[in-house]
């Protein structure tokens, strides 16, 4: 049988070193995550989960620290304590334990309506600058990036000039996906015949993880992509090198890019048709085929070949 | 003749779920031949398979869950152990494995561990603690269990027989789709949840008219258990909940089978309705799943601190706000779609509006304990560890509520992170506090406690070591379901987590090998009254086990706890109260429909995903029968004579005059 | 099948409980049905398949919600306006709702004990309810034939989903049918007969509620957007 003391030491170091690790984590602001944003709507989001998380633990921390006091007190072999075996009901408390909460609502409510509309991702970011049009194809399993003003594309590589917001357009052209840059800020879903918006902006250059973040099949893992933020001199450079060389990026190329493939190496298009994403993103170009056969029948013809 | 089936269905070039197939084959083969060898079948056949007696059917729901842990759990060590080890590397599971892998592991948690686990404790108590003597429709009660069973072995056929979904526990499409899913890994797993969902949609009409209209004299709604509200609401949810469900993937199938159009990529199909649809069914499923879990808990800390339930009135209102408002709040799911701030914004307010009524019944509960004599026995720290886990994962709900925050941490292992703190912290640790609670009402006998705490010690370590790192992963950016990753920073995080899977290892290894021990020793630890924690509520009014009829007379209701009413008078008295008069009772005779059923429906739902459609047609037209069958049946119910019911109630009397004789004044 | 029998088999003195006898309400603080003890098997039956129904109704308004969605996605192809045969679907309607008054009329003659007349009520619900399912499959391979099946556009697949789901539920509701008429002439009108009966006679009205929604909603409506 253990005894109670030795349990709420255990119980509190267990609780003290959780806490320790969490907090750890929040407050060194882990490199490379969303608590590290290089960009506004990253630091924008950022602010409101610090916020709601400081309001939460005002509550959370009390609640846990009487959990435990009250169970050590209140222990059966503790007859020092009161006992009241008949006390179940009081108004006053009834009214704290309902108030407590609701307020705390109350407040979060307000940050949340407000933080939905403020950090919308369609929603333009405040800046001098004209934004720059990105447009946005998740495939499988691949990330096409078309800029429409500069006639170029580029394969699971997002190149864009620090200090400048970016408006993306995204479409699918197969199954669900996310668009996520963790260090700029919010994801955004991507759907075949849909298009949906987005506006991120990198204050300064560096070079930051994208990622996919809606699982779309087996080379989901290697839908990561590089997002570089530049200076503007080397994003025009980049540009104009990239008119220089690679494929056209016209219908038949884009259907070899609908076959199935995982591991691209980052590529670009020296131009593209116009109007290639509407298309895409209308299904006036359709949508990839998948796999065309089940694995079990790819087993077979394996095996058979092999 | 046998549809898409052919050798090349079972995994004999892959080596990890062939080993994996054969040991679960051999185990079942195994089982069956003990069974069977040491004349044990016509036991079971008249007294667990055919039985539609209520505790009967909680044992064995109870059972199905904890079964179905164990596989689910052996998905999870493999997720952990494939991402401690693919940084820069492959891992040993190949993608379309790893795929298969998670989506089965959330698919038999939630809909045969979780869900099974709280309808088994529901069916079990409800009835004895509204003073009854079976739920409404004992027959069908059966049938609902038998039909989870079959859901659950369809899921493991795959395992063996072709493949599973590879689409995550939610098949989204058009992912989902035929062109995207062309194998039979997400008809399996339709198939096997329709089969199911129509077990748990009859389970919920059981239950729900048990309470609504099946109460012991003098059992008004305000004088039930708060086990019983908790479970009147769970049970409201999956009537108004589950036929969205099975219509939402009625509509998969249908675009699967027939070539329809209702969530394709093309011919004006629309993905985002089944977004909606799914989660207008999933917020409050996990709503399903917790409210018994707070039911348990309500009756565990009362109990072990001594005192009623603190502000019972308003823990009643708490759980029909949380009915309600589930149904509110399921865009939460998807703020990262694009509806734009009006939309997002109503909906986090709605999530956290929801989070007051839970604030309100863990204050209840600490106020219950406050004054009280709070005894550390297994249930009781399984209710201290739920409340201080439970809150956090209901914290990082609320940050996950506000949109912003959301548009970071969406499918992110922060996400993964949350919901496993509920639902273990909740679900789970509810499920060990009302196992080892009721334990002893089942079987007669307590579990051990030695070996029940250093469980519970496990899991709670085990928990924490293994997903707060998630925590910090998901803020870290790292997305959920990858099978191979390059960051280095993720690296040492995901060593820590598995290591916590193996913690949580120990603990379940602990709970079988307590399991079998306290089989073993039972007699060392038998429950003569009946009443083995002090208990307040009607079901410690019965003997342990209770008799097939739960109660010799109907107790006649006079206020809230009304067994600790009665008990108190006869402490106060010394004496038990007066003897009864006996008559004989009426209960259902057993009946093998259900099982039965069953079988029809995993050789209907086998044949579906195999496209063998005679085969279809004659498990459809043997399901018919069994029904026809059924029907036809002349006697519905047998008698058990006053004598017999006299002997029972008064053997168990003469233990509790005892006890209280033998009781310090 | 054996000769009907219209009560159990018990030991002299035993107790039906049936209905909660007066006696054991003695001393009960609020007799009534619920808090005064189980109801009525008749009552709780009742009440169990009231809530099933309710249930199949919520997922009928999945499908109905669905069909709302889609409602303008015919990808080019044919609409409601273009498809929909509403005289058609007027005598559907007079065959199921007569259908309806037949049932009522088999739930008059249970109550009356009438054998003869319960048969033929109950045969002309299963036979108005037949002529309905005909009509519904006849206008299912027209539109086929006509190249507007389900697999044409979103628009068509709810709607094939949404009154074929209902066509089901009348196909399942026939099954049913035929085996109370049988029950019936092998038992009589014993009461676990009666209530399934009820059970029968609440889903087959239930139908016809549902049926007033499509008729009304998909095509009335759909014909005129």
């Amino acid at each position: 049988m253990m005894r109670a003391d030795s349990l709420v030491s255990i119980r509190s170091r267990v609780l003290c070193s959780s806490t320790l690790v969490l907090a750890g984590a929040v407050l060194s602001g882990c490199a490379g995550g969303v608590l590290d944003p290089a960009g506004p709507v990253g630091a924008g989001d950022r602010i409101i989960l610090l916020d709601a998380l400081a309001i939460m633990l005002a509550i959370v921390v009390p609640t846990i620290v009487c959990t435990l006091l009250f169970a050590w007190r209140y222990r059966a072999t503790n007859r020092r304590a009161a006992y009241s075996p008949q006390w179940a009901y009081s108004g006053r408390l009834e009214l704290l334990v309902w108030a407590i909460p609701a307020f705390v609502v109350l407040f979060l409510g307000g940050i949340a309506w407000v933080g939905s509309h403020d950090l919308d991702p369609a929603k333009p970011l405040a800046s001098r600058q004209v934004p720059l049009e990105v447009d946005v194809v998740s495939l499988d399993w691949k990330w096409l990036f078309i800029y429409p003003a500069q006639h170029i594309a580029s394969i699971n590589r997002l190149v864009v000039p620090a200090g400048t917001p970016v408006h993306f357009r995204l479409t699918s052209a197969t199954v669900m996906n996310v668009f996520f840059v963790p260090r700029l800020g919010s994801e955004i879903y991507t759907m075949n015949g849909m298009i949906t918006e987005l506006y991120l902006e990198a204050d300064r250059p560096g070079s930051y993880l994208g990622l996919g973040a809606h699982f779309s099949g087996d080379g989901f893992s290697d839908m990561s992509f590089d997002t570089q933020a530049v200076s503007s001199g080397e994003f025009s450079q980049w540009v104009a090198a990239a008119r220089t060389q690679g494929p056209v990026l016209d219908e038949a190329a884009y259907r070899t890019l609908l076959r199935q493939s995982s591991h691209v190496p980052p590529c670009t298009y020296r131009a593209v048709v116009p109007g290639l994403f509407e298309a895409i993103a209308s299904q006036r170009l359709p949508p990839g085929q998948g796999p065309g056969v089940t694995r079990l029948e790819r087993h077979t013809t394996a095996t058979k070949e092999g | 003749m046998l549809g898409k089936l052919t050798w090349q269905a079972i995994p004999f070039d892959q080596p990890i779920p062939l080993f994996a197939g054969a040991v679960v084959v051999l185990g079942i083969v195994a089982v069956l031949a003990w069974v069977v060898l040491k004349g044990y079948l016509p036991y079971l056949w008249r007294e667990w398979i055919t039985s539609v007696d209520h505790k009967r059917i909680g044992v064995m729901y109870c059972l199905l869950a904890m079964v179905m842990l164990l596989r689910g759990f052996m998905d999870a060590l493999m997720m952990r152990s494939q991402q401690a080890l693919a940084f820069h590397a492959a891992g040993y599971l190949p993608p379309d494995h790893y795929d298969q892998i998670f989506s089965a592991h959330g698919t038999i948690m939630i809909f045969f561990v979780a869900m099974p686990f709280m309808i088994g404790l529901m069916n079990y108590v409800v009835p004895l603690q509204l003073g009854v003597r079976d739920v409404a429709f004992p027959t069908l009660n059966s049938v609902a269990f038998w039909l989870t069973a079959a859901g659950a072995l369809l899921v493991n056929i795959s395992l063996v027989v072709g493949e599973f979904a590879r689409t995550g526990w939610l098949p989204f499409p058009p992912l989902s789709e035929l062109r995207y899913s062309p194998g039979v890994g997400v008809d399996y797993y339709l198939w096997s949840i329709q089969i199911s969902g129509i077990g748990t949609l009859i389970g919920g009409i059981n239950i729900l008219t048990t309470i609504l209209k099946t109460r012991a004299p003098g059992m008004r709604y305000m004088r039930m258990p708060v086990f019983c509200w908790t479970a009147l609401a769970a049970n409201l949810l999956i009537v108004a909940a589950f036929p969205i469900l099975t219509a939402t993937l009625a509509m998969l199938l249908l675009d699967r089978y027939l070539d329809f159009h209702f969530f394709t990529n093309t011919a004006g199909g629309n993905m985002m309705m089944f977004v909606n649809l799914i989660w207008a069914w999933g917020h409050p499923e996990v709503y399903i799943l917790i409210l018994p879990a707070f039911g348990v808990f309500s009756e565990v800390v009362s109990t072990f601190s001594g005192k009623p339930l603190f502000g019972y009135r308003s823990m009643v209102a708490a759980t029909m706000a949380i009915c309600l408002l589930s149904f509110m709040v399921w865009l939460h799911h998807f703020f990262t779609m694009g509806a734009g701030g009006d939309v997002n914004g109503f909906f986090g307010v709605a999530t956290m509006i929801i989070a007051v009524p839970t604030g309100v019944k863990i204050f209840n509960w600490l106020f219950t304990m406050y004054r009280g004599r709070v005894r550390f026995e297994t249930p009781m720290l399984w209710a201290i560890g739920f409340m201080v886990t439970f809150v956090i994962g209901g914290m990082t709900g609320v940050l996950l509520a506000v949109p912003p925050a959301d548009f970071m941490l969406h499918n992110s292992l922060f996400l993964v992170a949350h919901f496993h703190n509920v639902i273990i912290g909740g679900v789970l640790f509810g499920a060990f506090a009302g196992y080892t609670f009721w334990f002893p009402k089942a079987f007669g006998f307590k579990l051990d406690e030695r070996l029940g705490k250093a469980a519970f010690w496990c899991w709670l370590v085990g928990f924490y070591v293994a997903f707060m790192p998630l925590y910090v992963l998901g803020l870290e950016g790292m997305t959920r379901r990858l099978q191979h990753y390059d960051e280095p920073q993720w690296h040492p995080w995901l060593l820590v987590a598995a290591a916590g899977a193996l913690i949580i290892l120990c603990g379940i290894v602990l709970q079988v090998v307590q399991l079998r021990v306290s089989i073993r020793s039972r007699h060392r630890r038998t429950d003569a009254t009946g009443d083995v924690w002090d208990g307040r509520n009607l079901e410690w009014a019965t003997p342990s086990p209770p008799p097939l009829f739960n109660f010799a007379v109907m107790p006649n209701v006079k206020g809230e706890e009304p067994y600790w009413g009665i008990k108190s008078k006869a402490r106060e008295a010394m004496r038990l109260s007066a003897e009864p008069a006996y008559e004989p009772i009426e209960v259902p005779r057993n009946s093998p429909t259900g099982f039965i059923t069953a079988f029809f429906a995993v050789v209907v739902g086998f044949a579906l995903i195999w496209h063998i459609w005679w085969m279809v047609i004659l498990g459809l037209i043997g399901a018919y029968a069994t029904f026809v069958v059924f029907a036809w049946r002349d006697v519905a119910e047998q008698i058990i004579p006053r004598e017999e019911v006299a002997r029972i109630d008064r053997a168990n009397r003469a233990a509790r005059a005892l006890a209280l004789e033998e009781s310090p004044t | 099948m054996s000769a009907p029998t219209t009560a159990l088999r018990m030991p002299p003195g035993a107790v039906v409980l049936d209905r909660p006898a007066e006696a054991l309400l003695e001393g009960v603080d609020a007799p009534g049905h619920g808090e005064g003890g189980p109801a009525s098997k008749r009552i709780v039956v009742g009440f169990g398949f009231w809530v099933f129904i309710l249930s199949d109704i919520v997922m009928f308004s999945a499908f109905f919600a669905a069909h709302a969605v889609l409602g303008g996605a015919t990808a080019g192809g044919p609409g409601a306006a273009q498809l929909f045969d509403l005289r058609n679907v007027a005598i559907e309607t007079a065959l199921l709702l007569l259908s309806s008054f037949c049932c009522g009329m088999a739930s008059l003659a249970v109550e009356q004990r009438r054998e003869l007349f319960t048969q033929l009520a109950l045969a002309a619900t299963g036979l108005l309810g037949l002529g309905f399912l005909l009509l519904e499959i006849h206008e299912f391979a027209d539109l086929v034939a006509r190249g507007a099946g389900p697999s044409r556009s979103a628009f068509l697949s709810s709607f094939f989903a949404l009154v074929g789901c209902h066509g089901a539920h009348v196909t399942a509701g026939l099954l049913w049918l035929g085996t109370m008429m049988a029950q019936f002439r092998a038992k009589g009108f014993r009461p676990d007969i009666r209530r399934r009966y009820l059970c029968f006679s609440l889903f087959w009205h239930a139908l016809d509620i549902i049926w007033v929604a499509i008729f009304t909603l998909v095509y009335l409506i759909g014909v005129r957007t």
